[in-house]
């Protein structure tokens, strides 16, 4: 129990560092734009745990918008949780029972996801509390700190921090990609597919456009290399 | 409109978007094209999430071009999470110097 909560927190590393930084941008943003304290950043931040919906969030909140526009705004961005739920929902340990189900959804991050999916293991509730709790305390420090003092560390130090999530993406996804073609399959062309959206459909939101390059890519994927039983079960 | 209510409006929609899929799915999946469907959906979450946003990071195509070529190299010679994560924001930083 003791061990899977460590071995959770270590995994978290990278993801604490990486939100440290990130969190620090939205603490500045949250104060700049919609007029937030500290204690009003902080809470946001412990409360979603979401980097792309919160900015969403105080782009609404400093817009005076409706709840209907918050409610259709936070779906939209966060709707891909429910397909990582749904994927970590097949890996979870027997001990996974419905309150540790309950607790741990709050901590499905992006990051958090990419590290859980990653475990060759049935994933424990003590190993995601781990993670997710020092994931958690590097968001909301993160946030206080950009919120209390603006500008913490020289721009040098802060716009280099920005690639530290996406190069754990990375160190994710070229090992089995090199391993197996219909990964690199995957890979390639859901970065395509981002890509054109980007570029060619750009009024289509970064959620949706994520979304929708996922859901095309892996079922391309899944018709053309359908997996053998023992890719699953492992 | 107070911000509690917006904050709370915020909380209780992100939460249960997690929550529903994850508490109350509990069967294991039969179909083999859903296996595989939700065996490759973390890889192309992943990718689509990090291109092209990566060139985006770091406010300069250089310092992130550095820091995507670092990753790549390392995550190919199968470094663990960290080193990649950090080498990629170090060079990032050390390209910056530079420029």
């Amino acid at each position: 129990m003791k061990n899977n909560f460590l071995r959770g927190m270590s995994h978290g590393i990278p993801i604490f560092l990486g939100y440290l930084s990130v969190s620090f941008g939205f603490g500045i943003l949250a104060v700049s734009k919609a007029g937030l304290n500290v204690f009003q950043a902080s809470v946001i931040s412990a409360s979603n745990l979401t980097s792309a919906g919160q900015k969403a969030g105080i782009d609404v909140i400093a817009a005076g918008g409706t709840i209907i526009e918050m409610i259709l705004l936070q779906l939209t961005i966060n709707i891909r949780y429910s397909l990582m739920a749904l994927s970590l929902s097949q890996k979870l340990d027997r001990s996974f029972t419905t309150p540790h189900r309950l607790l741990a959804s709050y901590g499905i991050t992006d990051e958090i996801f990419a590290v859980c999916s990653a475990q060759k293991k049935h994933l424990t509730p003590a190993y995601m509390y781990g993670m997710i709790f020092i994931a958690a305390v590097g968001w909301i420090m993160g946030t206080a700190m950009g919120a209390a003092a603006g500008e913490l560390l020289p721009a040098s130090v802060s716009t280099a921090m920005e690639i530290v999530l996406y190069g754990m993406f990375i160190a994710i996804i070229i090992p089995p990609a090199k391993k197996q073609h219909s990964v690199l399959f995957v890979v390639i062309m859901a970065a395509a597919l981002s890509v054109v959206f980007k570029y060619c459909l750009p009024f289509i939101s970064e959620g949706f456009a994520i979304i929708i390059s996922a859901i095309v890519s892996s079922t391309a994927a899944a018709l053309i290399f359908p997996i053998k039983d023992e890719e699953v079960t492992e | 409109m107070s911000l509690a209510v917006y904050i709370f409006v915020m909380a209780a929609v992100t939460y249960l978007i997690r929550m529903v899929p994850f508490t109350f799915f509990r069967k294991k999946i039969k179909s083999r094209f859903f296996r595989s469907f939700l065996y490759y959906i973390p890889y192309a979450v992943l990718s689509a999430m990090t291109i092209p946003a990566i060139f985006y990071t770091t406010h300069n195509i250089y310092t992130a071009i550095a820091g995507t070529a670092v990753a790549v190299v390392l995550a190919f010679l199968e470094m663990p999470l960290i080193v990649v994560a950090l080498a990629a924001s170090g060079s990032a930083f050390l390209m910056g110097l530079f420029i």
